[in-house]
């Protein structure tokens, strides 16, 4: 199939571009462990409330480490050109805006689900809602993404958009938030979470399935 | 009659207002296989306008575009256009070759093969140079490359022969003329007077 040809190419593409210039990995990661490594240093010898605040404070570096990555999705493609052409192709282009959500995932999403166990323990979280922790980031952070790209696409055209995403994506960011440092905080006392969980597997599904139409909508109109 | 010979490009009464400033207006043309239509005028007299509106990238304020009947937002269109603009188009941490393996997938692959094209546009042997080292002569080559290894039958260029030598104006020209040949058509600016032997050039002035 050509389609899925595309669709792989365009995340080949924008792995290999990422491995060429690191700083967009290491960007969001670097302010992800700062924040959170910051906040017992800010609160001081309280063991029990850092313990207590942990969830939120995991999800809300999480959130603002994805917002902070977000600019870098579309904006060299838009810059030199080759946002034109993935939009000329002649595949959907929302397929391949997706593929490319996904490539930006796996750069700057992924990375903050493999060390989020690690501060997480920093913080005194109990090891049984660590399992937890890492399904609500995996079920999550695809979110922000997704939503995140929308976002991005509408201001990309726009020299200095970043006050303006802002606004635009951190209150559709709201919910997830809510529902994952709840669930999360709910693990901890070891009630049982499922409520929490489908609701979030609910978002990302519909995210998956409706972000990238509008994000290519947006797009068109961004290189107009 | 064969279908094949009847795709051909219209544009019925095309209107474009910029910034409250009409561009054109009642712009009519038809553009058929095997012919070449040049947009003349001076700076910010719309001729990069007209190609984004010819790419779907604008919408005309008024009028229509119909390739082959069809308006251009549906049907066959995009798989059958081809668009190198001001901006080149490729990444510069990625080489040569990645840079058209990506483009080829975009597309539907055409005559050449990646190699191929790059030894048409005089950039053998760099293809696993990444595109940062590349001149800006050499950058355009390689865009232009891309419209050989897609199957295209409609060429939009913007410009092609920005930072271009004598050798690459040649060069190109002859490939616009292979392309008429074997039934393309083309719709270009350009500053430079092009010479394209045996193919009709049709001139639009917009001034």
């Amino acid at each position: 199939m050509s389609l899925s040809n595309a669709f792989f190419a365009i995340i080949k593409r924008d792995l290999v571009l990422a491995l060429r210039r690191r700083s967009e990995i290491a960007n969001p990661l670097l302010f992800f462990v700062l924040v959170i490594t910051l906040f017992p240093l800010g609160i001081g010898v309280q063991p029990h409330l850092l313990q207590a605040i942990a969830p939120g404070i995991i999800w809300v570096s999480a959130l603002l480490a994805a917002m902070l990555s977000l600019d870098s999705l579309f904006r060299s493609d838009f810059d030199d050109g080759s946002l034109e052409q993935i939009l000329l192709s002649t595949y959907p282009a929302s397929i391949l805006v997706l593929a490319k959500v996904i490539a930006h995932w796996l750069v700057t999403g992924l990375p903050l689900l493999i060390i989020a166990p690690l501060l997480a323990v920093f913080l005194g979280m109990p090891s049984h809602s660590l399992g937890i922790l890492l399904l609500t980031l995996l079920l999550g952070t695809p979110v922000l993404s997704l939503i995140g790209a929308i976002g991005v696409a509408l201001t990309v055209g726009l020299r200095r958009g970043g006050m303006i995403l802002s606004l635009l994506v951190l209150p559709l960011y709201v919910p997830v938030l809510i529902f994952a440092s709840n669930a999360v905080e709910i693990a901890g006392t070891g009630l049982p979470v499922s409520a929490q969980i489908n609701i979030l597997i609910a978002i990302l599904v519909m995210a998956v399935v409706l972000a990238p139409w509008p994000t290519a909508a947006a797009l068109k109109m961004s290189i107009n | 009659m064969d279908l094949k010979e009847t795709v051909r490009l219209q544009a019925k009464q095309l209107k474009c207002i910029r910034d409250d400033r009409v561009l054109f207006e009642g712009l009519s043309f038809e553009l058929n296989a095997g012919h070449v239509l040049l947009l003349e005028g001076k700076n910010g007299s719309g001729k990069t306008s007209l190609l984004r509106i010819l790419c779907g990238f604008r919408e005309p304020d008024e009028g229509e575009l119909l390739w082959g009947g069809d308006s251009i937002n549906d049907g066959q269109y995009h798989a059958d256009m081809a668009y190198v603009g001001h901006l080149d188009g490729v990444k510069k941490e990625l080489t040569v070759f990645e840079n058209l393996t990506v483009s080829l997938a975009l597309g539907v692959p055409g005559r050449y093969s990646i190699l191929d094209a790059l030894t048409r546009v005089n950039l053998a042997n760099y293809d696993d140079v990444l595109v940062q080292a590349l001149s800006a002569g050499q950058k355009r080559r390689l865009s232009l490359a891309r419209l050989l290894i897609t199957d295209n039958k409609l060429w939009i260029l913007d410009e092609p022969f920005t930072s271009l030598d004598k050798q690459g104006i040649a060069l190109i020209e002859t490939l616009m003329i292979e392309h008429c040949a074997t039934g393309g058509m083309i719709v270009l600016t350009s500053h430079h007077d092009i010479e394209l032997h045996d193919v009709v050039v049709q001139r639009i002035n917009l001034s």
